[in-house]
């Protein structure tokens, strides 16, 4: 009889990627937020953040949950931007503002919407069957 | 008696143990919908189905080993091998992923409801046992 594996459970598999894909949300609304800060801490203009995922199989297998793998800096260059009021502008009179592409994250953001909904469903019909199989025979 | 209560309920147990691997296995492509290279998994039931009741049958796979004539048979049921299969998708995407959200999602509400089905059908056979032995 297969019984289902411990490591591979059908509520951590839907968990780690609801969990993933909220960091994901996290990370865009980070992007979005920041989408016109011309200096950060470090006086250097925000860069978008991108989140990495991978399959968190358990040994080598390579089906499982989602884990985030990094998160790691978007290497689009700095938009250039003419303001030459601007206390940030450099002596040619520009501003570089956060390399945030607004269209790009608002897809991420519905994206990783739909699939945190898809495996909110996925854990709720896991959820009724587990409770049908414990009433077996009542 | 309790082998036959065992052989009543094999195949239906069998079932419900594959229908419960399969919605973790298509689990774990909608989870992966957007990992970058996830290829989506998938096993054919039904000859997966036949392999168990046919190794439930033959149950001599595992013996327990004995040192004494009077020491119990253990007796086990091996597991079916993992063999899973990769999914073809009908349109491929640009990272690698292979998962199309729609035909798994409709492959595990299908799946849910036949393990349900699955799980009626051994309600029934409960309920015909004990009214049997209520006569």
């Amino acid at each position: 009889m297969p019984l289902p594996s411990a490591s591979m459970n059908i509520f951590n598999v839907a968990g780690s990627a609801m969990a993933a894909q909220s960091q994901r949300m996290n990370v865009t609304a980070s992007n979005l937020a920041n989408a016109e800060s011309v200096a950060g801490p470090d006086g250097q203009p925000y860069r978008a953040k991108q989140v990495v995922f991978e399959v968190a199989g358990n040994g080598g297998q390579d089906i499982g949950g989602v884990k985030v793998a990094g998160v790691i800096e978007d290497s689009a260059p700095a938009k250039m931007v003419f303001d030459p009021r601007n206390p940030h502008a450099n002596p040619d009179g520009y501003v570089a503002m956060p390399n945030v592409n607004v269209v790009e994250e608002m897809t991420n953001m519905i994206s990783a919407s739909r699939s945190y909904q898809a495996n909110v469903e996925v854990l709720n019909t896991a959820k009724t069957l587990m409770v049908k199989t414990l009433t077996i025979g009542q | 008696m309790l082998q036959g209560l065992d052989d009543y309920f094999a195949t239906r147990m069998a079932a419900l143990g594959l229908r419960a691997q399969r919605s973790e296995t298509l689990a774990s492509n909608i989870a992966n919908a957007d990992t970058p290279n996830y290829k989506a998994r998938d096993f054919d039931f039904a000859s997966r189905l036949t392999q168990a009741v046919e190794q439930g049958r033959q149950s001599q796979s595992f013996a327990l080993a004995t040192t004494s004539s009077r020491h119990l048979a253990g007796e086990a049921k091996s597991m079916p091998d993992q063999d899973l299969l990769y999914r073809v998708p009908s349109q491929s995407s640009i990272d690698g992923n292979t998962v199309e959200m729609d035909a798994e999602r409709i492959n595990f509400a299908d799946n849910a409801l036949r393990y349900e089905s699955n799980l009626t059908v051994i309600n029934a056979k409960i309920k015909s046992l004990l009214s049997a032995v209520q006569q």
